[in-house]
C-alpha cells in the first residue's frame, strides 16, 4: 500500500497518537457494526430526488450528437408517401366532429355530410348505410369493440345503432337536444358529448338506455376515450378542459386546465396505462402528457400546429400527432425523450380525422382536402412475415397483412 | 443560573454549532461535486469562505436540490438524530460506486466530558481556530484530486443520511442499503469540532486503478 493516499493520512494533532486507521481495521469495524446490529438502532435512509442532470449545459455533448452512431442506428424508416389515397367528398371542414374509425374487422368507417360509407380494407369494397331521414347530418361514429355494430351520432341529437352485416338500423338512442359530435363503446356502453357540454352513457342492452349524466364542460365536448381496461374516461371540451372520471362517477375525478384552447385530440399510453396525452387546438398547440394516478403533469411539446388528432403506437415506443393549421402534417415522436421521428407533410389542408388499422401499422387520416389517405408509418416486419406465413393467398391484396381473424 | 436560563443558552449555542456544521457540509459538497467534476465546470462559481477560495455551483437545479437535502440535515442535527452523511459518487449507468465521502457527526456530550479520553473535554474554542480546521479539511478535499482515481465515465452522486430509528422521515427520504464499496481504499481526512459537534470525514474509492502486475 505504498500509494500516494498515505502523504494525506495527517494525525490528529490533539490526540497526540495517531488516530488513523489502516483500511483493513476500518472495514472490519464497519463490518462489525453491521453484524452487532447496530442497523437495528440505526436506519440508513437515501435522499430520493435524482440530482440534477450534468449533460445539459454540456456543449461538447450538445455538439457532437450528431456524430453518435447511437442515434442513428435507433432511427427506423418510415414511408412518407401514402401507401393508397381515397377520394373523401363532401367532409365536413369542422374540428369538434369525429367522422372516421377503423374496426377490428378491418372495416373503415366514414361520415360524409348526410351519409355514412363503409370500405373494406381487404376487398376494397364500399357500401353505404341506408338513412332514411336525410335532414341532418353526422356528426360522429364509432365501431363497437367486435366490429359488428356503427354507433352513429347525429346533428339533432340522434344516437344510431347500425347492424353492419346486415346494413339495418337496430335501434335510436334520442336524448340528446344539440349535435352528437364524439360517441365510443366501451364495453356495451354508449358514452357520447353533446355540444351542450353534457357527457351520457347509454346502456344499449335495456330500453332506458340513459344510465349516467357526466356535467362538469360548459361548452361542446369533442374529444372522448376511454382507457383499455375500461374503468376511466377522458373527455375534451371547446372549454380548454381535460376531465378523467372513474365509470361509476358522476364528477370528474381530475379537471386539469392547462390547454388554453379546445382540446379533441385525446389518447391513452398502450403501455403506461396511466398515461394521458391531450392535445390543444389552433390557439394552444400543446400536447400534454398526464400521470392520472398522480394528477401530475408529465411532459408537454409545443408542436407548432393545432392538434387535432393523437394515436400511440402499439409496437413502437411512439405516438403520432396530426395537426391543422398552419403546417397540416402529421408528426411520429419517440416516447418519453419527445423527439420527433418523422414530420410528414400529408395533406394540404387541415387533418382532422386519425385512425389506426387493427394490426396497428397503417394510420389513416381524413382532411379537409377531401381526401382519405393511408399511410403505413408502424410497419413491423415481424409481424408481416408470420402473417404471411399463415396466410399466404393473402398477399396479393394490398392490405394482406391486416387480416385479422 | 438558573435551570431554565442554562437549558435557553445551551440551546442557542446548539443551534450555532449545527449551522457551522451545516454550511460546512454546503461546500464541502460544492467542492466534490466540482473537483470530481461530476457536473461541469462552468456550472461554477468562485466565492471566498473559510479564508479560501470555494467553488459553489450557479446552477439553479442543484441549488435547490442541496438547500432541500440540507434542510433537512440540519433539522436532524439539531434534534440530534443523523450520525452520517455521506455523498456516494456512482457510475450512471452501472450504478457501481466508485467513491464514497463519508462525514461522521458525533455530539459532544459536556456532561460527561470528564469521563472521557484526552479528546473529551475540549476547552471552548474560538471561531478562528473552527475556521482553521474547516479550512484544512476544504483543502483537502481540493488536493484529493491528486491520488483519487480518475473517474472516466459520466457520474451521478446519492446523498445517504444514517439516523436514528425514531428520527423523523420525510418523503424524500427512503430507506437504503449503506451503497459500501467493495474492496475499498480509506483516506481518514482531518476532522473539526465545535463546541457540541465533532465531524470527521473520510473518503473511500474503489482499488485496482493503480495496478500493474508487472509490479
Amino acid at each position: 500500500m505504498g500509494e500516494p493516499s498515505e502523504q494525506l493520512r495527517i494525525p490528529q494533532r490533539e490526540s497526540g497518537k495517531e488516530q488513523y486507521l489502516n483500511s483493513n481495521e476500518l472495514e472490519y469495524q464497519e463490518k462489525l457494526a453491521e453484524a452487532c446490529g447496530v442497523s437495528l438502532e440505526k436506519r440508513i435512509l437515501a435522499f430520493n430526488l435524482q440530482p440534477p442532470s450534468s449533460q445539459k449545459d454540456d456543449l461538447r455533448q450538445l455538439y457532437n450528437q450528431p456524430m453518435k452512431l447511437s442515434t442513428i442506428q435507433f432511427k427506423r424508416r418510415i414511408l412518407t408517401s401514402p401507401e393508397r389515397v381515397l377520394d373523401a367528398p363532401g367532409l365536413l371542414d369542422d374540428y369538434y366532429l369525429n367522422l372516421l374509425d377503423w374496426s377490428i374487422k378491418n372495416m373503415v368507417a366514414i361520415g360524409l355530410d348526410q351519409c355514412v360509407y363503409i370500405w373494406n380494407a381487404d376487398t376494397g369494397g364500399v357500401t353505404s348505410l341506408e338513412r332514411t331521414n336525410p335532414s341532418d347530418y353526422i356528426a360522429s361514429l364509432s365501431w363497437s369493440y367486435n366490429g359488428d355494430y356503427l354507433a352513429v351520432g347525429t346533428s339533432d341529437g340522434d344516437i344510431q345503432i347500425w347492424d353492419v352485416l346486415k346494413e339495418q338500423k337496430i335501434r335510436s338512442m334520442l336524448g340528446h337536444t344539440a349535435r352528437v359530435g364524439v360517441i365510443t363503446w366501451n364495453k356495451h356502453i354508449i358514452s357520447s358529448g353533446c355540444k351542450d357540454g353534457n357527457i351520457w352513457h347509454h346502456d344499449t342492452r335495456v330500453a332506458q338506455h340513459k344510465v349516467a349524466e357526466l356535467i362538469d364542460h360548459t361548452s361542446e365536448v369533442c374529444g372522448l376515450k376511454w382507457n383499455s381496461n375500461g374503468d376511466q374516461l377522458a373527455s375534451g371540451g371547446n372549454d380548454n378542459r381535460v376531465n378523467i372520471w372513474d365509470a361509476r362517477a358522476s364528477t370528474p375525478r381530475l379537471t386539469k386546465n392547462n390547454h388554453v384552447a379546445a382540446v379533441k385530440a385525446l389518447a391513452w399510453c398502450p403501455w403506461q396505462s396511466h398515461i394521458l396525452a391531450s392535445g390543444g387546438g389552433s390557439y394552444d398547440r400543446h400536447i400534454h402528457f398526464w400521470n392520472v394516478s398522480s394528477g401530475a403533469r408529465v411532459k408537454s411539446i409545443d408542436t407548432g400546429s393545432q392538434v387535432t388528432s393523437i394515436i400511440w403506437s402499439k409496437d413502437f415506443k411512439e405516438l403520432l400527432s396530426t395537426h391543422g393549421f398552419p403546417n397540416h402534417n402529421m408528426t411520429i415522436w419517440s416516447y418519453p425523450t419527445l423527439n420527433k421521428t418523422a414530420d410528414i407533410p400529408a395533406h394540404e389542408s387541415r387533418i382532422l380525422h386519425s385512425t389506426i388499422s387493427p394490426d396497428n401499422q397503417v394510420v389513416a387520416t381524413a382532411a379537409s382536402d377531401e381526401n382519405l389517405k393511408f399511410w403505413r408509418v408502424f410497419q413491423n416486419a415481424r409481424k408481416n412475415e408470420k402473417s404471411k406465413n399463415s396466410d399466404k393467398e393473402n398477399t396479393g391484396s394490398v392490405f394482406g397483412g391486416c387480416t385479422i381473424r | 443560573m438558573s435551570f431554565e436560563t442554562k437549558n435557553i443558552r445551551e440551546n442557542i449555542s446548539l443551534k450555532g454549532s449545527t449551522k457551522i456544521v451545516v454550511e460546512f457540509f454546503e461546500f464541502a459538497l460544492n467542492s466534490i461535486l466540482f473537483q470530481r467534476a461530476i457536473y461541469p465546470p462552468e456550472d461554477f462559481k468562485m466565492v471566498k469562505k473559510y479564508g479560501l477560495n470555494v467553488l459553489v455551483t450557479i446552477d439553479d437545479s442543484l441549488k435547490s436540490y442541496l438547500k432541500k437535502l440540507l434542510t433537512q440535515v440540519e433539522v436532524w442535527i439539531n434534534a440530534g438524530k443523523i450520525s452520517k452523511l455521506i455523498l456516494a459518487i456512482m457510475n450512471v449507468e452501472n450504478r457501481e460506486i466508485l467513491e464514497r465521502w463519508q462525514f461522521d457527526i458525533q455530539i459532544i456530550d459536556e456532561e460527561n466530558k470528564e469521563n472521557k479520553g484526552p479528546g473529551g473535554g475540549k476547552k471552548q474554542r474560538t471561531d478562528q481556530e473552527i475556521k482553521n480546521e474547516i479550512q484544512a479539511i476544504i483543502r483537502q478535499i481540493t488536493a484529493s484530486v491528486t491520488f483519487l482515481p480518475v473517474l472516466e465515465d459520466e457520474c451521478t452522486f446519492n446523498i445517504l443520511a444514517f439516523t436514528d430509528k425514531d428520527a423523523e422521515v420525510p418523503a424524500e427520504w427512503d430507506d437504503s442499503d449503506p451503497l459500501i464499496i467493495q474492496n475499498p481504499e480509506y483516506v481518514r481526512l482531518r476532522s473539526f469540532s465545535t463546541k457540541n459537534h465533532k465531524v470527521d470525514a473520510i473518503v473511500s474509492y474503489r482499488l485496482g486503478f493503480y495496478d500493474d502486475p508487472k509490479r
